[in-house]
């Protein structure tokens, strides 16, 4: 099943061309990772997808499950099933994570939660990322470290159980035991969804197991292969595919 | 009326309806003759007849501020105000006079229908007298005297009169003038030494109309080592086809006393929202303002504290939202007359559809005031381009001990935030809902949590229509 498709996409912000002809297909339970310099359009492709109103599609299409994207908003992709693990998430200050996080799921599912069974699900999920309880009082990303911040992220995907998880420098930031749990729990996304992961380093794909890697140069993707080029990009670099 | 309406206001109108005072209107306008009649109707001695004669003069005399919004002040039209309304005439309102946006926000915020009639003025008294006698009862074991100010002054005339006017003079300013010269309900409570109530006072200004007067005087004295929370308002729109508010409240924390008074007031939009409030704090004791603005045409309000005694402490916490044609003037002062005394204040305004909000504070540090604290926090969020905040604080600082700190801040909803929150399934206006509700939490915590939970829901109606 074709979670994601992209074809022929062209993106521009404020005039300035950023994306220049991507296709890509993910199927379900595949993981795609996107490696590429700083700036070559790895995030944009990410929030274009998600719906970010900054960014034009001048031309091309997105659909998520065989659905053109184009008349949904960004909420309606969330509750369709698409997640965006942020790079930088904001911080919402006077808003509780718990608070927040069983609104959100209830949103995105479209029912009342029971309380009892969201929070048995929910002491799971934070058990399994290592998070304390008292993340749940905290407001949402306020005064939070690059490594909170990713596992909030990654707790957010566990409970929201997306088709399509776009993860956005979800390594960056993060020691080694935080990427170890939240490693896993991508893993344990990708089984029933597409993923789109984004990064610069090997070292993520070493836990997370790609199946595609596609290398960005400019908005484009201008080398796709298996896992040995991730290690190829990570060991040449990116000079050898400008040609 | 609706036939549906008739029947759920007949009950309050034929039981509670009191025909010796149906009859008793004052024309609109105001003279000293006016004032000597509300006075004699109520059968007050003869001083408070002479405050009221002495204040209707200074009011007459005094000239409008002219500080503030002074265009929007110059339109309130005196000669067109009723300054003396029985409760009973109240009854006759139509609930078909209420405007259908109040009537339907009542609706969205759950306020059961027998509240929305007495909320929208249509019923002089809501809801059964036996919860408002229960609670007096209660109080009444503990010591505690707590009356309609009325009734304050006809059962215990001797704490009124020393204590009435003696933190707000009637000659403070021009609304505390009209406010003494004309008053009429309000609430009047004595907390007895060492006597602490425990459950904020509440109920009862859900569910009386008398305290919903356009000119309500409040005093409350919370004698040694007592402590009182006392919580007025609601946050559902309060109609009223009186346009002028202006309400006088005292405060008075002896030696190591608490006062707390929190108020959330939403009045439709064509009101005049003038409000002097100011507590004297003696020796250790601590005066709390939590103060909600919403609604009104033009709201001027600065919740004062006099830090009188050692070691005494305020803490002012308020917010503002201004929506379309609306200001908010409100702030706080805090005086520091005595040494090691503190003060928090904290100011949270939201503008939107070209509403404007204002802080305006004073800080006074007197020389004799040693070794003194006070943190000053401003925060401003602004929904659009069109919107306005703006902040005027004065800071008399005499002595050079004192530590003193002053942040304000000024922000946008920013589109990240909007970004993130709906690629977490939330449309466009509940994620402005959630940022707002958000911003007003450090105050939202503060209140009863029924109260916490009707402004969170109104903040979110706010916020609907306010895409695109």
């Amino acid at each position: 099943m074709e979670v994601l498709k992209i074809t022929d996409l062209h993106v521009s912000v404020e005039g300035t061309p950023i994306i220049n002809g991507i296709s890509l297909t993910i199927k379900k339970g595949e993981i795609h990772a996107i490696m590429g310099r700083n700036g070559a359009g790895k995030s944009t492709l990410a929030n274009v997808v998600m719906g970010h109103p900054a960014y034009e599609i001048t031309s091309g299409e997105v659909s998520f499950l065989g659905k053109p994207l184009e008349d949904y908003e960004v909420h309606q992709r969330a509750r369709a099933g698409m997640f965006l693990s942020f790079q930088y998430p904001p911080s919402i200050p006077g808003v509780q994570v718990g608070n927040f996080l069983k609104k959100s799921v209830a949103s995105v599912r479209d029912q009342q939660l029971k309380a009892r069974e969201f929070r048995k699900e929910l002491n799971g999920a934070m058990e399994q990322l290592e998070m304390d309880k008292s993340f749940l009082s905290r407001y949402v990303n306020d005064g939070f470290s690059g490594g909170e911040k990713k596992r909030l992220e990654t707790l957010q995907m566990l409970l929201l159980k997306p088709q399509l998880a776009l993860l956005d420098e979800t390594d960056s930031g993060l020691d080694i035991d935080a990427l170890r749990v939240v490693s896993k729990g991508i893993n344990q996304i990708a089984q029933d969804a597409g993923c789109l992961v984004i990064t610069h380093y090997q070292r993520l794909l070493d836990l997370v197991k790609p199946d595609f890697v596609h290398a960005m140069i400019d908005g484009k993707i201008v080398e796709s292969g298996g896992p040995e080029l991730a290690i190829k990009l990570e060991e040449n670099g990116y000079d050898w595919l400008e040609a | 009326m609706s036939e549906q309406a008739h029947e759920a206001v007949g009950d309050y109108r034929y039981g509670f309806h009191d025909p010796e005072q149906s009859t008793i209107r004052f024309d609109k306008g105001l003279s000293e003759q006016v004032v000597r009649d509300i006075s004699e109707l109520k059968n007050e001695p003869e001083w408070m007849t002479e405050i009221r004669v002495k204040a209707y003069h200074h009011f007459v005399e005094r000239p409008m501020p002219e500080w503030g919004n002074c265009s929007m002040l110059d339109g309130i039209n005196f000669e067109n105000v009723t300054y003396f309304l029985r409760s009973s005439d109240q009854t006759e309102k139509d609930w078909d006079d209420v405007p259908e946006d109040i009537k339907n926000t009542f609706e969205r915020l759950g306020i059961p229908e027998a509240e929305q009639k007495w909320l929208g003025g249509v019923t002089a008294q809501y809801e059964s007298e036996a919860v408002y006698h229960s609670i007096r009862e209660d109080l009444e074991q503990q010591g505690v005297l707590f009356f309609d100010m009325d009734t304050g002054l006809k059962e215990h005339p001797e704490i009124v009169k020393k204590y009435f006017c003696s933190v707000v003079p009637y000659s403070d300013n021009k609304f505390a003038a009209l406010n003494t010269a004309v008053w009429s309900g309000g609430s009047f409570i004595y907390v007895p030494k060492n006597v602490h109530v425990e459950m904020p006072v509440q109920a009862y200004f859900r569910i009386n109309a008398k305290n919903m007067g356009q000119f309500e005087r409040t005093l409350i004295i919370a004698d040694e080592g007592s402590s009182i929370h006392y919580v007025e308002g609601c946050t559902a729109p309060t109609y009223s086809t009186d346009s002028l508010h202006s309400a006088v409240v005292e405060l008075i924390a002896m030696d190591n006393a608490k006062i707390r008074y929190s108020t959330v007031q939403n009045w439709s939009a064509n009101v005049y929202n003038l409000v002097t409030k100011r507590g004297i704090a003696h020796s250790n004791s601590v005066i709390e303002w939590v103060d909600g603005n919403i609604g009104s045409k033009l709201t001027m309000k600065y919740p004062a504290v006099i830090l009188k005694g050692e070691g005494a402490h305020a803490e002012v916490i308020s917010v503002a939202y201004a929506g379309e044609g609306q200001h908010q003037d409100a702030g706080a002062k805090v005086h520091h007359l005595a040494p090691r005394t503190t003060s928090n204040i904290l100011s949270k305004s939201i503008s939107k559809n070209g509403g404007r909000s204002s802080y305006r504070g004073m800080l006074q540090v007197t020389p004799r005031a040693e070794g003194c604290r006070s943190k000053i926090v401003c925060d401003a969020l602004m929904l659009d381009d069109q919107s306005r905040s703006d902040t005027y604080p004065t800071m008399e600082v005499g002595n050079s001990t004192a530590d003193l700190e002053h942040e304000a801040s000024v922000s946008k909803i920013s589109g990240d935030q909007l970004f993130y929150l709906m690629s977490r399934g939330f449309s466009e206006e509940e994620a402005m809902g959630m940022i707002v509700n958000g911003f007003f939490e450090p105050f939202t915590r503060e209140l009863p949590m029924e109260y916490a939970v009707e402004l969170n829901k109104l903040l979110e109606l706010e916020m609907e229509g306010s895409i695109g």
